[in-house]
């Protein structure tokens, strides 16, 4: 492998970005495929299967055996509002591996001892982001889950504006069609608003805090292993 | 599995600017019930440090061996290891399965 091949690795991963070390293994020869190449690279098709799922291996492509080093930003998972549900999810993610941060700028709910051990920003989303929790970007999902607009409004608007792969929201179908039209008057199309999961949640008729969790876990897995089965 | 890959090619990027020669291992495909998941890195250079694991410790000394000569070399190669080799009681895997794994110098 060449130096500068492995360093541009590196950077990539140092930087969040998606990309795919390509190696012909009978030859040797090895190209690094970045996010932005991979539309023009010849095994695009594979190459996009490979990043989707996340995972490296042999593929076979014009009679030549090729090892895919697939690099993946490891995902996370920010949580707006240190509520029951919250409390429910860290437990849960932790199982799956999911990097969690949880955002409220309440201190009687972003307390330690209702979060033992859990990475917690008592802040408002606006600050926290970018701040004490590393900003969002296209490999984080966002829960905001308080139920109060001067909260979860900020936080959406930057999870929509840094393309999260996962963006859902806590609130009845009324809650909802209210904040859409706030969303509507800060400039956000209905393009971008339709990416909003809400009510939060796969339909699995969850009634306790754990379900709901449970409920947003697994709309967060199909959005992530599935992309493009938004329901 | 991811955050340990990261410390695994930022070791061999850190370890060949200070000069060492260095190889890279990774697993490449496997059967049956391997220890390591295809895409597991094992770094090591010419004085036959290592880190990072491809088998969970069952072949590591067999592949570095193959890893000096591949640094002395140049020349990538492709090891397999599994149960059924004649070796098998001394680099073989005794989980019963069955890995391949691509070694290269990094220049």
């Amino acid at each position: 492998m060449r130096g500068e091949i492995l360093r541009a690795l590196n950077a990539e991963r140092a930087a969040r970005r998606p990309a795919i070390l390509v190696t012909d293994i009978a030859e040797g020869t090895q190209r690094l495929v970045t996010a932005e190449a991979l539309a023009g690279d010849p095994l695009a098709p594979l190459l996009r299967k490979a990043l989707a799922s996340g995972r490296s291996g042999l593929v076979e492509a014009e009679g030549r055996t090729h090892f895919l080093t697939v690099q993946v930003p490891p995902v996370r998972l920010v949580v707006i509002g240190a509520v029951h549900i919250s409390q429910a999810l860290v437990p849960m993610a932790a199982a799956l591996d999911l990097a969690l941060t949880v955002i409220d700028p309440r201190t009687a709910f972003a307390s330690p001892e209702r979060f033992p051990g859990t990475e917690l920003a008592a802040e408002w989303p606006d600050r926290a982001l970018g701040g004490r929790v590393p900003p969002l970007d296209p490999y984080c999902a966002l829960a905001a889950l308080t139920h109060d607009p001067k909260i979860d409004d900020p936080a959406l608007q930057a999870a929509l504006r840094a393309g999260c792969f996962y963006v859902g929201a806590l609130g009845s179908r009324k809650t909802h069609a209210a904040r859409l039209a706030r969303l509507a008057e800060a400039g956000f199309s209905e393009a971008e608003t339709a990416r909003i999961r809400a009510p939060i949640g796969l339909d699995i008729g969850a009634a306790t805090p754990a379900e709901i969790a449970l409920s947003v876990l697994g709309e967060i897995v199909q959005a992530l292993r599935r992309p493009g089965d938004q329901a | 599995m991811l955050s340990s890959d990261t410390d695994i090619l930022a070791a061999a990027e850190a370890w060949r600017r200070a000069g060492r020669g260095v190889a890279l291992a990774t697993v490449i495909e496997t059967w049956g019930s391997a220890p390591r998941p295809v895409g597991s890195h094992l770094v090591i250079d010419e004085a036959g440090s290592f880190l990072g694991s491809v088998s969970g410790g069952c072949v590591e000394g067999a592949v570095i061996a193959d890893a000096l000569d591949v640094i002395a070399e140049g020349k990538p190669r492709i090891l397999e290891f599994g149960v059924a080799d004649e070796t098998a009681w001394r680099v073989g895997l005794s989980c019963g399965g069955r890995i391949r794994v691509y070694v290269e110098r990094v220049d």
